[in-house]
């Protein structure tokens, strides 16, 4: 199953979000993350969708998302070059003895340490999943307490035609 | 015909008084938006949450309004409206339960593609999501099986709001627009200023189709031997009738029209072949099987049509021409996709189609097969067989009524026996299989068609869905001819169960049914009632020359099938014939 990387743009209205959401419970369609957000113009949002399927699946979602009068565009970003980020914060178990250590995969993946705990420290990292996912495997042994990731947004590069 | 309400006035005149700017309430911007929109007819029914609405109709004169007994009655109503004129059907109902009752409705408008406009009530604004009295999420429920909907917020949006959803319900792939209003705005007052032009940003259907695509079809027709044409229901929603006709007469391929197609291609005409599918013809589905060319005109694929898809015209290029895209290639994969206005897709094609000329020896076979395997049954002396009766409803009628069916057994003999000559004059719940649909769709076609006789073929379990209507047929003597083919059980699951779950019969007996003569009659509609071929001829008769409702119940037997029946999960070549053959 190949992922793909979609960008929605929406009305901002209410409910919009349940309409898209909605869509892809009832069909079927796969949802690995989404997020929401204002775009360049006022009155759009840009969602931004990681979902998973084959060639016909991405174009039976394109195509129903289309079917939704709050769709504006539909943009399948993963078939051209494009950034795609992520965000994670994550609270690691961090004894003062092994602050140090922590402190230096943090500084490895150009992450930063947002908040310090009597135990604890919250980590922020950047990237895309894979890195993400990475800074997770070299923090677990410490003991992660709690993570929140965003989830992708992304924009096609600049040369790109939309 | 009479109704409640019914001296229209002058349209000029109509036009001039509503386009005047005025400070009026949410409910009188409504009601001159519907009539701007050119509605003639709504199906309500009244409540807490439009009771401001339903005030500014006090005395209404200037479109009918029918008062059904149950918003389900009112919705089905809308739809048969609107599937008999063409025209966007329009209902109103009440919040809470007045709108969760329109449901069945929507999701059976929404999977045939009828345009209607369904209005309900609200609490008011200040109330919503604090579980109000009579507080339904209408728009949340009904987002899946809804085109578009909107939560009016504000009175200022209200006109623009109403225009946006005849604009949406009734272009490109249409459907259902639900519009919610809440309590207090449909009561605060605003400048009503009318609304010229719709323009919805992203809302942009194709109708003009692709050139290129349109002559690859025209070769692809010089090139086959057998080509097919399987019509659907995009040729009567988008009036191509006559496109059709012309284009079939220049290329003379042969056609078959899905449940929903029928009446979108006179069934007279020699090169077609009937209906397709699950109860189609022989001649119909093999065709389908062998051909090496099938062109889709405005139909879906369904599964009922194409039987086990991996197996469906496995020796076909496949062509699908539709206004929809996201249809083109999701059950069936593509080889050449038209995306358009079926209408504007033949026009279009018309100019350069021309007869297909390799295909004489594929002709002269379906012809064959045609004469010799026609829909058949064994008839009896002595006991009426409903599809007899169905064959005699077609020839008192001409083939000129509008037929409204129910679901199941009796809906599928109508769409055998029941040759149609013209579009808008079927009216049946093809996607989503509504009992409960037959009788409230016939009032809404006999709104529509005063004219036109106007027959709903029932059985004696989905008539019992709706019975309640009775009484508006009454009210308002909307001379519908109400069929019921009493066979006392619910045929459709007991032909399954014989067939496919070794005759174990499990709650399909009607028992306990009422008398339907006597019902109609406690609504003061004529009841009539015929178990053998001279009495059903007799009132059958009389229930044509009355000129008002009537209930006609024919009693036929229990273990009558429905052939021939391809099997869920078999190719739709596999067909079981029936003791007839």
């Amino acid at each position: 199953m190949k992922k793909h990387t979609i960008a929605v743009i929406v009305n901002d209205q209410p409910g919009v979000l349940q309409r898209v959401a909605g869509l892809f419970g009832r069909r079927g369609f796969n949802i690995e993350s989404i997020t929401v957000g204002a775009s360049e113009e006022q009155g759009l949002s840009r969602m931004v969708i990681v979902t998973s399927g084959d060639d016909h699946t991405l174009e039976q979602i394109t195509k129903q998302l289309y079917k939704l009068i709050d769709v504006i565009k539909v943009i399948d970003l993963s078939s051209n070059a494009m950034v795609g980020r992520e965000l994670a914060l994550i609270k690691v178990y961090a004894e003062p003895s092994s602050r140090p250590e922590i402190l230096g995969v943090v500084e490895t993946f150009r992450a930063s340490v947002v908040d310090i705990g009597t135990q604890s420290l919250m980590v922020q990292v950047v990237g895309d999943s894979g890195k993400i996912d990475a800074m997770i495997e070299l923090l677990k042994p410490y003991g992660i307490r709690e993570l929140s990731r965003t989830g992708v947004t992304a924009l096609n590069r600049g040369n790109v035609k939309q | 015909m009479t109704t409640e309400s019914a001296t229209l006035k002058s349209k000029e005149e109509l036009l001039k008084k509503l386009s005047k700017p005025e400070v009026i309430s949410g409910s009188e911007i409504l009601l001159r938006s519907l009539l701007l929109e050119g509605v003639d007819c709504v199906f309500g029914y009244p409540g807490g949450a439009v009771l401001y609405i339903y005030d500014a109709m006090h005395g209404n004169t200037d479109f009918n309004h029918i008062l059904t007994r149950h918003e389900q009655g009112a919705i089905h109503a809308a739809d048969g409206y609107a599937r008999a004129s063409g025209k966007v059907g329009v209902c109103i109902a009440t919040s809470g339960p007045g709108a969760t009752n329109l449901v069945t409705g929507i999701a059976t408008a929404y999977m045939d593609s009828v345009p209607l406009v369904v209005i309900t009530g609200n609490v008011m604004s200040t109330l919503i999501g604090t579980d109000a009295f009579q507080e339904a999420d209408i728009t949340g429920i009904t987002m899946p099986i809804t085109k578009h909907s909107y939560l009016v917020r504000n009175v200022e949006d209200l006109a623009r709001t109403i225009h946006e959803a005849f604009h949406i319900a009734n272009t490109g792939r249409k459907g259902p627009v639900l519009i919610d209003i809440p309590k207090d705005v449909s009561a605060q007052q605003t400048l009503f200023q009318p609304v010229t032009g719709v323009n919805i940003r992203g809302y942009n259907p194709t109708i003009n189709p692709n050139k290129l695509q349109v002559d690859k079809m025209i070769k692809a027709i010089s090139e086959a031997e057998r080509p097919l044409i399987l019509a659907g229901g995009g040729v009567v929603y988008s009036g191509a009738h006559e496109e059709l006709l012309e284009f079939v007469t220049k290329t003379e391929i042969p056609i078959t029209t899905t449940l929903l197609g029928l009446g979108g291609f006179p069934s007279g005409n020699e090169l077609w072949l009937g209906m397709p599918g699950m109860h189609g013809t022989y001649t119909a589905n093999t065709s389908i099987q062998n051909s090496d060319l099938l062109i889709n005109i405005g139909a879906r694929f369904d599964d009922r049509v194409t039987g086990k898809l991996s197996g469906f015209a496995p020796l076909a290029k496949i062509i699908h021409i539709d206004i929809d895209p996201a249809e083109i290639g999701k059950n069936v994969p593509t080889d050449i996709p038209i995306v358009g206005d079926v209408k504007t897709v033949l026009g279009l094609a018309n100019k350069t189609a021309v007869r297909a000329d390799k295909a004489d020896e594929w002709r002269a076979k379906l012809k064959a097969s045609k004469a010799q395997y026609p829909f058949r049954y064994k008839d009896s002396d002595t006991e009426l067989k409903p599809q007899w009766v169905v064959e005699m409803i077609h020839e008192s009628t001409g083939g000129d009524a509008i037929v409204t069916t129910d679901v199941g057994q009796h809906q599928m003999w109508a769409a055998q026996y029941y040759p149609f000559n013209k579009p808008r004059s079927w009216v049946t719940s093809g996607g989503l299989g509504t009992m409960g649909f037959g009788f409230p769709s016939a009032i809404g076609a006999q709104m529509a068609e005063p004219d036109r006789t106007v027959v709903s073929i029932n059985g004696d379990g989905g008539m019992q869905m709706c019975a309640q209507e009775l009484a508006i047929c009454a009210i308002n003597n909307i001379p519908v001819k109400v069929v019921i083919l009493n066979n006392q059980v619910l045929g459709m699951v007991r032909q399954w169960q014989e067939l496919i779950h070794g005759n174990r019969y499990s709650y399909i007996d009607l028992a306990g049914s009422p008398d339907f003569v006597k019902l109609a009659e406690a609504y003061g509609v004529k009841g009539f009632r015929a178990s053998n071929k001279e009495d059903a001829k007799a009132v059958w008769e009389e229930a044509l020359r009355h000129p008002g409702p009537a209930v006609v119940e024919f009693i036929v037997r229990k273990d009558e099938n429905v052939f021939p029946m391809v099997a869920q999960g078999s190719t739709i070549d596999q067909m079981i014939m029936g003791d007839a053959e």
